[in-house]
């Protein structure tokens, strides 16, 4: 029995007046991953915020294990992960304390040793305790994509162009994390304006 | 899906057990800590409100009936503009780093996280404002008795203010001269606060009861810390559609 994990079914989204997509149909299953491509405005940005419940779809249901996803708010908030556009960090905290915060607030609390551990993974080792605002962009982006790391175990990551501002050496680094993720039957939903160094998409979306 | 499986349920024995308080703790230390890094903000709401304060005096001239009769009101009125002001940047900084989306994708309650940033916001920057009004209310002249009064309708009030500000400042949230639009929304809402905040002072000075006055406080605080972080997390979701 293999129940599909997420399930889109025929989802719209109108934004001020106009329709960016309707009658969308996709189902993702486990150890799949989720290609969105689109021009600039073309709402790739607007699909990931549908999926991860920041915005209600105008038509349709967005399903999760089978049951629509408003009925069971506080598990599916603890089963998919969001990182949008911009990193979510506090500029005057420090990467550690930004992201011990973040981890309690979304319910999976991670100790100091596993946060400093993340941080270490991501690259950061040496600026745990610099202030944000003092980081380079690319620094601040290794910070937020440090919150993979600590939610290992949850299924669903949707992420709005986790390869942007990285360099090699990092975008290396994100895509054997996101392969080890999906080895471990996890599902991705992601953009890229860049070509994505993982084994091709299981489903791709032109928007 | 069985890697999947497993991994859920192992995750289960902690989410059977959350912590209804820990969004809010969360929240509220790490807001504090962020206010305690940048005291300019709380300075600037803190001598904002010592310089009206002390203004009137000067304005209105020295004769100490006058003062003393004036001094109530005006010291509640600088008490609600240094603190409702202030408010309109409540969600704005975590609207513009992205930090506002990770409340929302909580799976806390979001009225409990929308609690904890406004108490943050409490104690941070009004709670110094109550400390400083015996200070100012010497300048008017006020007898100790009714030093005491007007701190202690202040503590009561001025959470009222903090909770409802927090709704304006929701509402307002990515507009363009928000911080007008709010004062003009949360403003007449807060009438209420300020009749019976600087009315018990003043009948206490009149040599009246003033048990009143506070059982009304405490009546709009219950109302403000029931509804208002509900109907702000309304607001937020909202506003980040």
């Amino acid at each position: 029995m293999n129940t599909p994990g997420l399930v889109l079914e025929s989802v719209a989204c109108t934004r001020g007046g106009r329709t960016l997509f309707e009658g969308l149909d996709l189902t993702l299953s486990a150890g799949q991953w989720l290609q969105v491509r689109g021009a600039n405005g073309a709402g790739k940005t607007s699909l990931l915020r549908l999926v991860s419940g920041l915005l209600p779809p105008s038509a349709g249901e967005v399903r999760w294990r089978g049951e629509p996803v408003a009925g069971q708010r506080d598990r599916w908030c603890r089963e998919r992960l969001y990182l949008g556009h911009e990193a979510a960090l506090k500029d005057d905290l420090d990467p550690l304390e930004n992201l011990q915060s973040a981890s309690l607030l979304a319910g999976w609390p991670a100790s100091r040793a596993e946060a400093r551990a993340a941080l270490t993974d991501a690259g950061l080792r040496g600026c745990e305790r610099t202030p944000v605002r003092r980081l380079s962009q690319g620094q601040r982006r290794r910070c937020g994509l440090a919150r993979l790391l600590l939610s290992r175990s949850t299924p669903l990551w949707v992420l709005d162009e986790p390869f942007n501002a990285l360099d090699a050496d990092a975008c290396r680094w994100l895509a054997e994390r996101l392969g080890e993720h999906l080895q471990r039957g996890g599902l991705l939903v992601l953009t890229s304006h860049q070509s994505v160094p993982l084994p091709p998409p299981a489903r791709e979306l032109q928007l | 899906m069985n890697t999947l499986a497993t991994a859920a349920d192992h995750a289960a024995p902690d989410a059977a057990l959350p912590g209804l308080f820990d969004g809010l703790r969360a929240v509220f230390q790490r807001d504090l800590r962020i206010a305690l890094r940048r005291r300019s903000d709380t300075l600037a709401a803190l001598v904002f409100f010592v310089l009206v304060v002390s203004l009137f005096p000067l304005g209105v001239g020295p004769e100490p009936g006058l003062l003393r009769t004036m001094a109530p009101g005006v010291v509640w009125v600088a008490a609600l503009l240094a603190c409702t002001l202030p408010l309109s940047r409540l969600f704005a900084d975590d609207h513009a780093d992205g930090t506002l989306e990770l409340l929302l994708l909580s799976p806390h309650p979001l009225a409990l996280l929308v609690l904890g940033k406004v108490a943050a916001h409490w104690v941070a920057g009004v709670l110094p404002l109550v400390l400083v009004a015996p200070v100012l209310a010497l300048q008017f002249g006020l007898p100790a008795s009714a030093i005491g009064v007007l701190v202690a309708s202040l503590l009561l009030g001025s959470p009222v203010l903090s909770l409802v500000g927090s709704l304006g400042a929701a509402l307002t949230l990515g507009l363009r001269g928000g911080g007008v639009l709010m004062s003009l929304l949360v403003l007449p809402l807060l009438v209420p606060v300020l009749i019976f905040g600087a009315g018990a002072v003043q009948a206490h000075l009149a040599g009246l009861d003033v048990v009143g006055h506070f059982s009304l406080l405490g009546a709009l605080l219950l109302l403000a810390l029931l509804a208002a972080p509900a109907v702000t997390g309304a607001a937020l979701r909202i506003a980040l559609e």
